[in-house]
């Protein structure tokens, strides 16, 4: 018996190691490759020799990078900020105020968080034209000032576990619903509003969709994703560049995981929807 | 486990709301009439921004979309009522639209089964795991974390069959390594390769799910002698099904408008930018195997200006998510809900 279960720790561990590597080899390949000198990526080599930082200083010499991360920031950053604004206060109006259509309006957040967006695309594509905002961040950005579907649904998972005694008291306090709000349910959802807000930023940050229905016919309101996208086109045999910046574009990313990792995983696994 | 699922925990919560007497907010009604002007007007300001997107972003979008799809509308004059024109075209006649919706079948029947199967039995080795669980929770999500574009640059760059590290690596080992991203029959199962790597998102919620079965009940079935695929099937299974059934609606409805992965996949494959061919001959690259039911959509709307033929191509996409979301809430007992 001991023996039988140690030969299936072994296998599963075995198992497990192969898996890694498998889920690993396309980012170092990616990662190596931007290291390599332009002649290099046309031979198949797989190691970088000598690693080289030059297909950094070209990607940055030759397409507009800096002004793409920042659409890309200006983008989800303010996204993020207005969704917060709409979305919190209806979350918690949803989670912990009893009134009379609160199922429908609950059932309403959910098909319209679960539609595709083409459904109502070719109409608000039309208003877009008619005010002519085609072309600028507007159509992207102020639909988040009326409420992301979403994130309402997530705030409120969040804003449902806060107990209802402390509600109770903060009205004993003379508190009005505002009140409430701001000084008992943001203080104790900080976790789900970070959550939130990190979806939502992650969101924007990785849009294509949007920026090619919207931004792609005014080159200097392209973010990154969409840049990246058609970066190829004029590199199309130049890998080294093009991996690049393709990891350049993940890196923000990542980089933002690793802080808030825990907040992160404790939103995904909480709505059990993906972000 | 009902909390792993979201929508579960609707009707708990009402049943709560209901069983416990003698506050205000157990009654519905009676709160709502002992509510002063001013709480009303705080609410109602809580709400209004949302109310105001529900009826300008949603309805008034559906329900204009409904009317456009009966007419021929090029955004630059007005609408003109032409009936079931559009549809008569969309069913019958639209050269590339059928197997565009094919495509997107493909998508929806192979990629979110074989995308569920792998991440539930990654899921199921790491609730194994006792020492750093952390660590191999992120490493098999990190992918899915990686812009889908990156992704998707990333991989046809790792499988183009001149220059890719796959192919010189099957290469090395004497196999000539076949056009993946080039070949109309191996596009989708490239794009399937993909859509396994970046599994993370649905395995963490598996993950989570797994975690949440009470021990007890595996505890009680080895009492009784089960083996390790009963307790799967008896145990594990029942309660879990939740979970799933969410995670299969929502990929399903991801899969019908599957859209980026497929383009960016195309036209980087291709070597050209949408820029420098239009569109309408870029999407679907190689051979339109990966023209999906949204891309073309796209094309007909935001390339030919064929709004109206656009927006009957979104009501038939509005019913079939419609139906897949319906089968969602009713299991989830929304409905049941709502009449009561």
């Amino acid at each position: 018996m001991p023996t039988k279960r140690a030969l299936s720790y072994v296998a599963e561990h075995a198992l497990l190691l192969a898996l890694a590597f498998v889920f690993l080899v396309p980012v170092v390949f990616v990662v190596l490759t931007s290291f390599m000198g332009g002649n290099q990526t046309l031979t198949g080599a797989l190691w970088p020799n000598p690693f080289e930082w030059s297909n950094y200083t070209k990607a940055f010499d030759t397409a507009p990078l800096g002004r793409w991360f920042a659409n890309s920031l200006l983008y989800a950053g303010t996204s993020t900020l207005l969704m917060l604004v709409s979305s919190v206060p209806v979350a918690y109006v949803l989670a912990k105020v009893r009134f009379r259509f609160s199922g429908v309006a609950f059932f309403v957040v959910i098909v319209a968080m679960l539609l595709p967006p083409q459904v109502t695309q070719v109409p608000l594509y039309a208003v877009w034209a008619h005010f002519r905002v085609v072309g600028t961040f507007w159509p992207l950005i102020l639909p988040h000032l009326f409420g992301s579907a979403f994130s309402i649904f997530l705030l409120r998972q969040f804003f449902l576990s806060i107990p209802k005694e402390y509600i109770d008291a903060a009205r004993m306090d003379g508190n009005g619903e505002w009140g409430i709000l701001l000084r008992i349910m943001v203080p104790m959802a900080k976790p789900g509003i970070a959550a939130a807000s990190i979806f939502m930023f992650f969101q924007c940050w990785n849009d294509y969709y949007g920026p090619l229905l919207y931004t792609s016919e005014n080159p200097d309101n392209w973010p990154i994703a969409y840049g990246l996208a058609s970066f190829h086109g004029s590199h199309s045999t130049d890998w080294g560049v093009i991996m690049a910046v393709t990891t350049l574009a993940t890196l923000p990313v990542v980089v933002v995981f690793f802080f808030a990792q825990r907040t992160f995983v404790q939103g995904i696994t909480l709505t059990g929807v993906k972000g | 486990m009902p909390d792993a699922n979201p929508i579960a925990t609707v009707p708990r919560a009402r049943a709560a709301a209901h069983h416990t007497p003698n506050t205000p907010e157990a009654h519905p009604k009676r709160a709502g009439r002992r509510r002063t002007l001013r709480s009303r007007l705080s609410i109602g300001s809580m709400v209004i921004l949302p109310l105001i997107g529900l009826v300008a972003f949603f309805l008034y979008p559906l329900c204009a979309n409904l009317y456009y799809s009966f007419t021929n509308y090029d955004l630059v004059g007005s609408p003109k009522w032409i009936g079931l024109r559009n549809y008569d075209y969309l069913f019958t006649q639209d050269p590339r639209v059928g197997g565009a919706a094919r495509n997107t079948l493909w998508f929806v029947v192979i990629l979110v089964p074989v995308r569920m199967a792998s991440s539930l039995g990654i899921a199921l080795l790491l609730t194994r795991r006792k020492r750093a669980a952390g660590f191999w929770r992120t490493l098999f999500y990190l992918p899915a974390l990686v812009p889908p574009v990156a992704s998707v640059v990333g991989f046809v760059f790792l499988f183009n069959p001149g220059t890719g590290p796959i192919n010189t690596l099957l290469r090395k080992f004497g196999i000539d390594g076949p056009l993946w991203f080039n070949d109309p029959s191996l596009s989708k199962p490239s794009l399937l390769l993909l859509g396994v790597w970046m599994m993370g998102d649905v395995m963490v919620i598996f993950l989570a799910a797994l975690l949440d079965v009470p021990k007890d009940q595996y505890e009680a079935a080895e009492l009784d002698g089960a083996s390790a695929r009963q307790k799967f099937r008896f145990i594990t299974l029942p309660n879990i099904s939740p979970v799933l059934l969410f995670s299969a609606v929502t990929g399903v409805i991801a899969a019908l408008q599957y859209f980026t992965e497929a383009a960016v996949a195309s036209s980087v494959a291709n070597g050209k930018t949408g820029i420098d061919a239009g569109p309408d001959r870029l999407l679907g690259y190689p051979n339109d195997s990966l023209l999906t039911y949204t891309q073309w959509m796209y094309v007909q709307g935001f390339n030919s200006f064929q709004l109206g033929y656009a927006a009957a191509m979104a009501v038939v996409l509005f019913v079939v998510a419609a139906a897949v979301i319906a089968v969602l809430l009713r299991r989830a007992g929304m409905f049941q809900q709502k009449g009561a």
